[in-house]
């Protein structure tokens, strides 16, 4: 029998011709990368042992969390991390300034790549299967053991496939597939399974948007979300890529525990409700429900693509008075690039609030906290209870086009009520 | 043998219930248990005792790849998570610290608010002392038996380096 995409990257890993779904492989790994709050853990863990790090080329610190240092606390946090980077020489530490949020910063600079297996103490690490990686989240212990060994163990996983066809509604994005898939599995509908996510709606989707997809795996309890690489990843990577890499796709007899159809033309522009990410309705039956807070940006949606669509809709608008609109650009690169093509100007004109690249407003933890009985439109990926501040507020997950026509509205909107059809 | 009262909890348990990330900006483990579920119980911390046990519906620890989760449900004296099911990677970063976990759908249908457990590890034998009844857990796989046995992934990879620096 054949193997999927995520066997063949596991049992190259692992030096194996094939693996079975079920079978327990230690992996080398490819590249690792921790933030300022997972790090300090694994480097607690990590120095107990008294060993060197495997490769200071495979290791990835991304202070992006709680940074600019949101507090002393987490001031301390971030110097114990510079401060093992310099003591190990850690070639990728990206100080503030260089530093984005991690997922959408490492396939920037080619430092995510096709074939290969990624681990993060993160979970969103995830977002790298749109390349064609195996890449998953594990903690902090994970980490400082693979610190140390450059290994990983894994249960070779099952995989799910997702065949998407149809044509796609106006204003409806790659955001509003996934949730609408999360919606229909549920949040462990794909529990320690990978999610292959194939078919030509797939395929025409740019890389940005495509990062969108992998990204919410993990919201469906999943291990990773594969995209198999074609031209348009390779010609992503072709000028990025830090070291040479292979590239996978799944055999045609390959094992699957199921396959689902999605019809993209089904599909309305659509909002997950608190207080979980598979609670979906469509944004056109939600209009009664104002909000507080827009947040833009994050490792879902802090892509240039995604701003560029923000942009769209509030371009010559003003957000509503009882309305903050905050914009996170997912890394400086962004951020310039949102400047040379105006885009900043559009939220600065529209009132906008306009912020560095940090993962701090998505987890509650740092700028764009809510206060208790607020609700807010956010473009990130986890509307948990709590999840952007105090327990009694709300969060609706939305793609950007949802989160900017809703900000002008000062309500929940469908894209069409700003933008036309 | 692990004893203590039980403490209920529902389906989907998220990572930001366990431990919030206003919390995130330290992991000293003692602090992070005075918060311990605090999103989902606030009233939690102050009512755990040492050896209480942890019960909840499935997908228990979703969302975020915080360690912090299970280093402050150990912190605050939980001796064992017993749940229908776990989340990946709160169930990896529990084995790799040493919080036991259970996988039992039965004994958490059963099992109410305040019961009396004991727990045989070993076994994976889950008693209700409350009730008088007795569930069985499904097993660990042998390998992470081995992790288990280790007292976690760390003392298992200082194993693992003198065994290959001999």
């Amino acid at each position: 029998m054949g193997m999927t995409i995520a066997q063949k990257i596991l049992a190259k890993a692992a030096g194996k011709d094939h693996v079975n779904v079920g079978e327990l492989v230690v992996c080398r790994v490819d590249f690792c990368l921790a933030n300022d709050i997972t790090a300090p853990i694994a480097i607690k863990e990590f120095e107990k042992l008294g060993v060197d790090v495997f490769d200071k080329e495979r290791i990835a610190l991304v202070p992006d969390h709680f940074t600019p240092n949101k507090d002393i606390k987490a001031a301390e946090q971030c110097k114990l991390v510079r401060e093992f980077a310099r003591k190990y020489n850690i070639k990728y530490y990206f100080e503030q300034g260089k530093c984005g949020i991690e997922h959408v910063l490492l396939p920037e600079e080619g430092l995510a790549l096709p074939g290969e297996v990624i681990i993060g103490a993160d979970s969103h690490t995830c977002t790298y299967g749109a390349l064609g990686a195996f890449a998953t989240g594990v903690g902090s212990t994970d980490m400082a053991y693979a610190w140390a060994t450059g290994e990983v163990w894994f249960r070779v996983p099952s995989t799910i496939k997702f065949y998407y066809y149809g044509k796609r509604k106006k204003w409806v994005t790659s955001k509003d597939y996934i949730l609408y898939v999360i919606g229909k599995i549920g949040v462990d509908g794909a529990l320690y399974k990978v999610m292959e996510h194939t078919g030509p709606a797939i395929e025409e989707l740019s890389m940005d948007e495509r990062f969108t997809i992998s990204n919410m795996a993990i919201e469906a309890g999943a291990k990773a979300g594969i995209i198999p690489p074609d031209e348009k990843t390779l010609e992503y990577v072709k000028f990025r890529a830090k070291r040479p890499y292979t590239v996978f796709t799944s055999d045609e007899d390959a094992p699957y525990d199921d396959v689902i159809e999605i019809d993209v033309s089904k599909i309305d522009p659509i909002v997950a409700c608190p207080h979980l990410p598979s609670n979906v309705k469509p944004a056109k039956d939600l209009t009664d429900i104002t909000i507080d807070q827009v947040v833009i940006g994050s490792c879902t949606n802090g892509r240039i693509e995604d701003l560029r669509l923000a942009a769209k809709i509030l371009k010559g608008k003003k957000v509503h008075p009882y309305v903050r609109c905050l914009i996170f650009p997912g890394t400086w690169n962004v951020y310039k690039q949102a400047k040379e093509e105006g885009l900043l100007d559009i939220f600065l004109e529209a009132n906008c609030v306009i912020c560095p690249p940090t993962c701090g407003p998505c987890l509650g933890g740092h700028m764009g906290v809510l206060a208790s009985g607020e609700r807010a439109v956010a473009t990130t990926n986890r509307n948990f209870r709590g999840r952007m501040g105090h327990p009694d507020s709300e969060v609706y997950l939305a793609s950007p086009a949802v989160a900017a026509a809703s900000a002008v509205l000062g309500r929940i909107a469908d894209p069409e009520e700003v933008a036309g059809k | 043998m692990l004893k203590g009262r039980a403490f209920k909890f529902g389906d989907d348990i998220d990572t930001d219930q366990i431990i919030p990330a206003r919390y995130l900006n330290t992991s000293d483990p003692k602090e992070l248990a005075k918060h311990c579920m605090e999103d989902a119980d606030p009233t939690f911390a102050s009512k755990v005792q040492k050896g209480d046990f942890i019960v909840a519906g499935k997908n228990f620890g979703c969302g975020s790849s915080r360690e912090h989760a299970p280093l402050s449900i150990k912190a605050a004296g939980v001796s064992a998570v017993i749940a229908k099911s776990f989340a990946r990677i709160f169930f990896r970063n529990a084995i790799n610290i040493g919080l036991p976990i259970l996988e039992c759908p039965e004994a958490v249908d059963d099992i109410e608010e305040g019961d009396i457990l004991e727990v045989d590890l070993e076994k994976g034998i889950i008693k209700n002392v409350t009730k008088n009844k007795e569930y069985k857990a499904k097993p660990y796989p042998k390998d992470i038996l081995e992790i288990i046995n280790s007292g976690g992934l760390m003392n298992y990879a200082k194993k693992k380096l003198a065994k290959e620096n001999k």
